[in-house]
């Protein structure tokens, strides 16, 4: 479609039309036989229209390992939520749920308070360097195989074919004047779309709040309002950018690919062309021979398996998000012409080079980057491992008073308020005993309660309670103080557990 | 600069600008840039016809188009009080119609008690006893275990209800302090060593010769406030001269200047100006400073 709505007149934008046609038919053809990259660099102009792309079905190891991946991966996003994990009766018994209006992160048996935060920082490094390990080893494996947008686009796509058919059928079918047949299939296409787009911005909002609960309010319309809100925006989301948008996200849209650079070295092993093995390339009559020519019969099979439009044979591209669907759409072609596996596959560029030179070639997994990415992957995973481990059930915030610093009594003492946070993060509710130690004269009251010294504070399960405390230091110990003040701690003990936390403070009082 | 000239590399047209042979392609917008502009237009028009605009001058006044909805940021902040205000008048009225007392052994009803206290505290009172109701000069500190006149609840919210010395409330707290030396009635020896004797009292001095004679002044012209051992009286007002907390000053000038000229701090009434449930809140805040009896 002519894109410049604003400025161009009729003929211009009938011009534009033309052009667009005629882009669609140099990429596809007028029968939609042709097989061109769309997104081949010769063929790209600063400024263009997208021109779709119409990945063929391809079958082979590697179209296997996708749809595993992805039974896997959509797998574990529906049903993740729907899995129960008993914490007792204190607490949710969804084994992952993001409680947000009670602010806990519930990981099966990681329970994460707002302040804990940063395991989700560790998780998030754990991730990275999983990814820059992964990167350096094999290339875009995260990319061609787990994202999420691929696996949604390669769900949408594989939706595609059964109402619209194979790659020609689809070029044709959009080629094609509306009629009644094309009509339904893509109705029906974008019906089914719709459904999934739903389907994943339904099983979102279940990671929020209790999945059964919130499933039936959701039917009887009793949900919140930010849920359906929700829902909205993922399935539009969803529909939009696997649907429609594709491999643009990738190209456009994604950071990744621009960094990917920085990840690859000579020994990485990614989906390459090999046309030291292809080259020269044509078309070969069966029964003639292979001597003095390429292996690559110029079919093209591997440009129409792309789901980013782009020809492996041009080398590493931006685009490419390492499917691996080019390899087994070329071992199809050379078991057909009887010639070896593999023209398109895993291969490193320090092979490519000792093919050529006549060197052995080797695949070293053992690299610098690779242990160093290994050894730092361990390192955090233990820290994290420990810190997990080590976790502590309570925790304890000690705010003094500032306003006033102090209060003078009438017998001359001096008396500092302390606001105490017991955050008991059992889940059982628990007697906590508070003293104070390092201020020996020092008396501990509770406003409201007669007793003084150690006290005992009730705190329910898995909540914070928030107690004020007075320390009186009598006015012949206030010598004690040192330039007006004196150090000294809290203890807090679950008298349940025995746990016991301590937190230094400061006791202030008039400077001499 | 309207001729059209295309630009050879690309084959797009050109603005017709041209600054040191610098040109500028006329590309076109992007769509998504256009139809976002023309939702603007449309969005616009509604919101004309919706929302308040048109500023117009109406019966000799200028004021401005309502707009269909109605709406107006001063009536939404009206809106939004009264449903503050509802939401707050189930526990407002239940504060209003349980006893002091009660509230106290009401865990619930105490912290949201506590809680708009806290807010009026600040509203009304910190002006003068300061934000942390630390006091000042002639300002009582409400966090000591010092009451002037008394710190119970029952006291505070009568203190708070009728203030001190507010002569618009017939029920106000009221006392006054002779001026000793100002209307004559010692002489600056006497005041001199009365002042002795308070500071002797309080601690803060030997019992001199001066001193001894000031206790024989106090006997005749002190002890009917302060009592026979300068420890106050709650009753009447009058301050204990035998602890360490001092209104206006615990050192020698000052006790010097308080027998001498007298002090008579105010404190407005606030029973009217507050509702009753917001004096109980703020009489439950006072009392859980640190000082309540």
């Amino acid at each position: 479609m002519a894109s410049d709505v604003l400025s161009a007149s009729p003929a211009d934008k009938l011009a534009g039309l033309a052009r667009q046609a005629a882009d669609f038919d140099a990429a596809h053809g007028k029968d939609g036989e042709t097989i061109t990259a769309v997104n081949a660099e010769q063929n790209r102009p600063l400024f263009a229209s997208r021109v779709k792309v119409y990945p063929k079905l391809v079958h082979g190891t590697f179209r296997r390992l996708k749809w595993a991946v992805m039974a896997i991966t959509l797998a574990i996003y529906y049903i993740t939520p729907w899995l129960r994990w008993d914490r007792g009766p204190n607490a949710p018994d969804q084994a992952v749920l993001l409680d947000l209006p009670a602010r806990r992160f519930y990981f099966f048996f990681i329970e994460i308070w707002p302040q804990e935060i940063y395991y989700l920082t560790g998780l998030l490094i754990l991730a990275s360097l999983l990814l820059f390990l992964v990167t350096s080893l094999a290339g875009r494996v995260w990319c061609g195989y787990t994202c999420p947008q691929t696996v949604w686009t390669d769900l949408f796509i594989y939706v595609e074919r059964l109402f619209e058919g194979e790659r020609a059928a689809r070029i044709r079918l959009d080629k094609s004047p509306w009629s009644l047949g094309k009509l339904a299939r893509k109705t029906g296409k974008h019906i089914v779309w719709l459904l999934i787009a739903i389907a994943t911005g339904g099983a979102w909002v279940f990671y929020f709040a209790d999945a059964p609960a919130l499933a039936s309010d959701l039917v009887t319309l009793d949900a919140p309002l930010i849920a359906y809100i929700f829902i909205g925006l993922f399935t539009g989301t969803t529909y939009l950018l696997g649907g429609i948008a594709r491999e643009q996200v990738c190209t456009y849209m994604c950071p990744w690919p621009r960094i990917q650079g920085a990840m690859f070295d000579d020994d990485s092993l990614l989906v390459s062309y090999k046309p030291d093995r292809g080259e020269p390339r044509g078309p070969h009559k069966k029964g003639t021979s292979w001597d003095g020519r390429g292996d690559c019969i110029d079919c093209g099979q591997c440009v129409a398996a792309c789901p980013m439009g782009i020809d492996i044979r041009d080398g590493m591209q931006l685009e490419c998000i390492q499917c691996a669907l080019c390899i087994d759409a070329c071992n199809e072609i050379m078991d057909k012409v009887e010639r070896p596996r593999n023209l398109i596959g895993y291969d490193t560029p320090a092979n490519k080079e000792a093919r050529r030179l006549g060197t052995k070639e080797k695949v070293r997994l053992i690299r610098p980057r690779t242990v160093i990415y290994s050894g730092l992957l361990l390192l955090v995973s233990a820290i994290m491992i420990n810190t997990f481990a080590t976790r502590a059930q309570l925790e304890v915030n000690v705010l003094r008073d500032r306003n006033p610093l102090f209060v003078k009594l009438s017998d001359g003492s001096i008396r500092n308020g302390y606001q105490v946070k017991i955050l008991n993060m059992d889940h059982e509710a628990a007697d906590f005993r508070v003293a104070i130690e390092g201020l020996p004269e020092g008396v501990l009251t509770v406003q409201g309660r007669d007793t003084q010294g150690a006290q005992i504070v009730p705190a329910a399960a898995d909540s914070l309670e928030s107690i004020k405390m007075y320390v009186i230091l009598p006015v012949d110990a206030l010598g004690r103080l040192d330039d007006g003040e004196a150090d000294f701690t809290f203890t807090v003990e679950n008298l349940r557990t025995g746990e016991m936390v301590e937190n230094d403070t400061v006791f202030r009082g008039p400077q001499k | 600069m309207s001729t059209p000239h295309k630009d050879e590399v690309t084959g797009v047209e050109t603005t017709g600008h041209e600054w040191d042979d610098i040109r500028e392609l006329n590309n076109p917008l992007p769509k998504w840039w256009v139809y976002t502009f023309y939702a603007t237009i449309v969005w616009s028009v509604a919101y004309f016809i919706f929302m308040p605009s048109w500023p117009v001058f109406w019966n000799g006044e200028w004021t401005a188009l309502e707009g269909v909805l109605g709406y107006s940021q001063r009536g939404a902040v009206t809106e939004e009080l009264a449903a503050i205000d509802e939401g707050r008048a189930e526990y407002m009225q239940s504060i209003a119609a349980t006893d002091i007392s009660k509230i106290q052994a009401n865990p619930e009803l105490m912290e949201l008690a506590v809680a708009g206290g806290k807010a009026l505290f600040g509203d009304n009172c910190a002006p003068c006893h300061g934000s942390g109701a630390q006091g000042f000069k002639g300002y009582p500190n409400l966090n000591d275990d010092n009451w002037i006149w008394g710190g119970t609840l029952e006291a505070i919210q009568t203190t708070i209800t009728h203030g001190i010395r507010w002569e618009l409330d017939d029920d106000t707290r009221f006392n006054m302090m002779p001026r000793f030396l100002t209307d004559g009635i010692l002489n600056r020896e006497e005041v001199s060593n009365v002042t002795d004797y308070v500071m002797a009292i309080s601690g803060q001095g030997e019992m001199t010769a001066g001193a001894e004679a000031g206790a024989e002044i106090f006997g005749q012209q002190c002890v009917a406030c302060h009592g026979e051992t300068g420890a106050g009286n709650q009753e009447l007002g009058a301050p204990n001269l035998t602890d360490a907390i001092w209104l206006y000053g615990g050192n020698r000038s000052d006790i010097y200047e308080s027998i001498a000229k007298a002090r008579a701090g105010v404190m407005p009434a606030w029973g009217g100006r507050l509702s009753d449930a917001e004096i109980k809140e703020l009489t439950l805040y006072v009392h859980t400073l640190g000082g309540g009896q």
